[in-house]
């Protein structure tokens, strides 16, 4: 019997609905989209080509999706058995966080229907950081949906597949931790070409060291964040013990964020930068005032037991990498020649709608596919 | 037991992070810097000829089959005979600016002047809109080096857009159907042996279509003539057998734009403001943009050794610690 259960349970709930409406604008905005042009309902312009469409849905958003490539990496790579009860809603959020990632990229790219010229070996161009950012997350989307296919076989009750598939599932997660090393990294490196186009304080040659050591954070805190909040919205115990030791490793990944993201700064002379004042300088405070959070309350280690300074240091966490990824992508980024950018409400609308979505999915899931760990009575 | 290797693996999880990111700062060098293609074209753009007629404008609309541009403000009264694009755009691949000061008395000046510029594609040497396109889309021609693009190939990702330096490659935002719009130094036309439109039409030669080489020579030459002196500005193509025009030497900035700025560009600048002052970016560096980014890639990547000894490592650890649970039949290997 397995060690997984469907949670069962009402699926039309208020949240739900409420969620459904969002998700539904945002599908209205996209047919506009679709119809009438980019212009029509996002202020995107030559000078600030990619909005929040790219900065928050993709580039947020599957970084929000790295908890399955996370936890992969401790259970698969390190063999550490005990965190097993979180790899399946790990690799659940990161599906879909993918899949929605993928998907927005759809919505924002101009000429869309030829999206299949990225797989085809006479226009693919190795030199370019977003085609290797485009094949490996769609490689890395199937990857997920692979790896969480036992799930779909384990509910119809399909075994004899469900066996063979497991054979071979060991390479499915290599492969699924190695895709998400390159891209999110790579994910960092795209902001390198844009010279002094982006602010001293985010460009670096290192940001596909920051972005991946963030994106493992990311991982870490969203893991972190969900078992706390799916524990306390269903009424289940909490997984405190693992959470406890998850968070001693984000507390020194941290740390070692730090000290290479202001040895950095130090060493390009730029740290100076910090505290001018400007709004640059405020948002950079701001990002790493979140970074320091976590390392503050994680120090106790009586901290690292309570449901209560776990989900604060998850949030903080979530926040700063999120703000780093902001930061770097549109406050950092001045192309100069008058222009401007803030996101239309229909931007932000199509946003919502996409994490919204994002939400109902997981809820139709864990209510309906044996997910989440079975609870000893 | 357990707790050594708890030791160990923090331990060597912790080394190979500082050597990794140590080893990566260091490695993180650029490549070189393209070289000029070997029958590179080019222009010469001398900002002090430019009369500001914009005879240029209207002869690249033409030649390129792009829309006229009207004002906002001018949409009531203005019917199309007066193309009225303020900068380059989605319908505009070549626009003539003006830099503006105080009183604007004198022309070439840079407090209470005025200066005029042109803004178009300069044709790097080493693009950043080439080496970031994911599709190839972008193209530098081997041996004029001339950018050029093809939508066929463009999955509309903006990625040039963003990259480029110059903030050239434009996109339309107001169509279902877009696409990137820029300036292909009228590569048809050059086909055909003619001259790009905008340096056949220009009345004084400030634009001057030629070699890049040839043109950084005639470059140098104006810069080391004496202010006042009578020169022979050539019209149209550099070597070409039009008549020149004849004019005094203006007091020039000491250097031309675009012999090093980027690693070059074959489009080149000659002012008597300082160029920032014509929007051109001067706190640059001499390596291009692409250079440094292709260099962490190429680091990363090259001959894709470390992906793949990352891919067996991880292949290796993974399938031992699958036949780990396999053995010991409390784990709970159901999961995943």
């Amino acid at each position: 019997m397995s060690v997984h259960q469907p949670l069962g349970g009402k699926l039309l709930t208020t949240p739900f609905i409420i969620l459904s409406f969002f998700a539904l604008i945002g599908g209205v905005l996209m047919l506009e989209r679709f119809i009438f042009g980019l212009g029509a309902v996002s202020n995107l312009n030559n000078g600030y080509a990619w909005g929040i469409w790219i900065a928050i849905d993709v580039v947020i958003g599957t970084a929000f999706g790295c908890g399955g490539f996370v936890m992969a990496i401790l259970i698969y790579i390190f063999n550490k058995g005990e965190y097993h009860p979180l790899i399946r809603p790990a690799v659940m959020a990161s599906l879909f966080g993918y899949t929605l990632g993928g998907t927005a990229v759809m919505f924002d790219l101009g000429r869309y229907w030829q999206i299949y010229n990225v797989f085809l070996p006479w226009y693919g161009q190795l030199n370019s950081v977003m085609f290797e950012v485009a094949l490996c997350v769609t490689g890395y989307i199937i990857v997920l949906w692979i790896e969480f296919t036992p799930v779909f076989l384990e509910r119809l009750g399909i075994v004899g597949l469900r066996k063979k598939l497991e054979k071979f599932l060991f390479i499915i997660v290599a492969i699924g931790v190695l895709l998400p090393t390159m891209h999110q990294s790579s994910l960092g490196t795209l902001m390198v070409s844009m010279g002094f186009k982006l602010y001293p304080l985010w460009n670096t040659t290192l940001l596909p060291v920051i972005f991946l050591i963030t994106a493992i954070i990311m991982g870490y805190a969203i893991v972190t964040f969900e078992a706390l909040l799916s524990s306390a919205g269903f009424q289940r115990p909490y997984d405190t013990t693992i959470l406890n030791k998850i968070s001693g490793i984000t507390w020194i990944l941290l740390l070692v964020y730090l000290v290479i993201r202001f040895t950095d700064l130090i060493m390009r002379e730029q740290l100076g930068l910090v505290l001018v004042g400007d709004l640059n300088s405020i948002m950079f405070l701001l990002e790493n005032l979140f970074f320091v959070i976590p390392v503050v309350i994680l120090a106790s280690r009586a901290k690292r037991n309570s449901p209560y300074f776990l989900f604060i240091s998850a949030i903080s966490m979530l926040l700063a990498a999120s703000l780093l990824r902001i930061n770097t992508y549109l406050i950092g980024f001045n192309p100069g020649g008058g222009w401007s950018y803030f996101p239309s409400i229909a931007e932000i609308m199509v946003t919502v709608g996409i994490f919204s979505f994002e939400i109902m999915l997981y809820l139709i899931f864990v209510k309906t596919l044996p997910v989440l760990h079975r609870v000893e009575a | 037991m357990a707790i050594n290797r708890r030791n160990f693996l923090k331990a060597a999880t912790g080394s190979a992070l500082t050597a990794i990111v140590a080893e990566e700062a260091q490695a993180f060098s650029p490549r070189e810097t393209k070289e000029l293609p070997p029958k590179a074209v080019g222009m010469l753009y001398d900002s002090t000829l430019c009369i500001g007629c914009k005879a240029c404008v209207a002869a690249c609309k033409q030649a390129n089959d792009q829309p006229l541009e009207i004002l906002e403000s001018q949409q009531g009264w203005n019917e199309g005979a007066w193309d009225s694009a303020i900068d380059i755009s989605a319908k505009t691949l070549n626009v003539i600016k003006a830099y503006t000061n105080g009183e604007m008395t004198q022309k070439d000046r840079e407090v209470d002047g005025y200066a005029f510029m042109k803004r178009h594609c300069l044709h790097c040497v080493d693009p950043s809109c080439v080496s970031v396109c994911p599709v190839s889309a972008m193209q530098k021609d081997p041996i004029t080096g001339v950018v050029t693009h093809n939508p066929d190939a463009c999955i509309g990702c903006r990625y040039c857009v963003v990259g480029c330096p110059f903030s050239v490659p434009q996109f339309d935002y107001e169509t279902p159907f877009p696409q990137i719009h820029k300036c292909q130094f009228c590569s048809h036309l050059q086909a055909q042996g003619k001259l790009p439109a905008c340096c056949d039409v220009c009345p004084t030669g400030a634009s001057l279509f030629g070699d890049v080489r040839e043109l950084k020579e005639e470059a140098k030459r104006r810069l080391g003539a004496e202010e006042g002196e009578v020169y022979e500005f050539p019209r149209g193509k550099l070597g070409g057998d039009r008549d020149s025009h004849t004019a005094q030497i203006p007091k020039y900035q000491k250097d031309f734009y675009g012999d090093t700025e980027l690693g070059g560009t074959q489009v080149m600048y000659l002012s008597g403001v300082p160029f920032d002052k014509l929007g051109l970016p001067t706190n640059v560096p001499d390596k291009s943009y692409a250079s440094i980014s292709e260099g962490i890639q190429h680091t990363l990547y090259k001959g894709m050794i470390a992906p793949l000894t990352l891919l067996s490592g991880l292949l290796f650890m993974a399938y031992r610690n699958r036949k780990h649970h396999d053995d010991d039949e409390q784990s709970p290997k159901e999961d995943l």
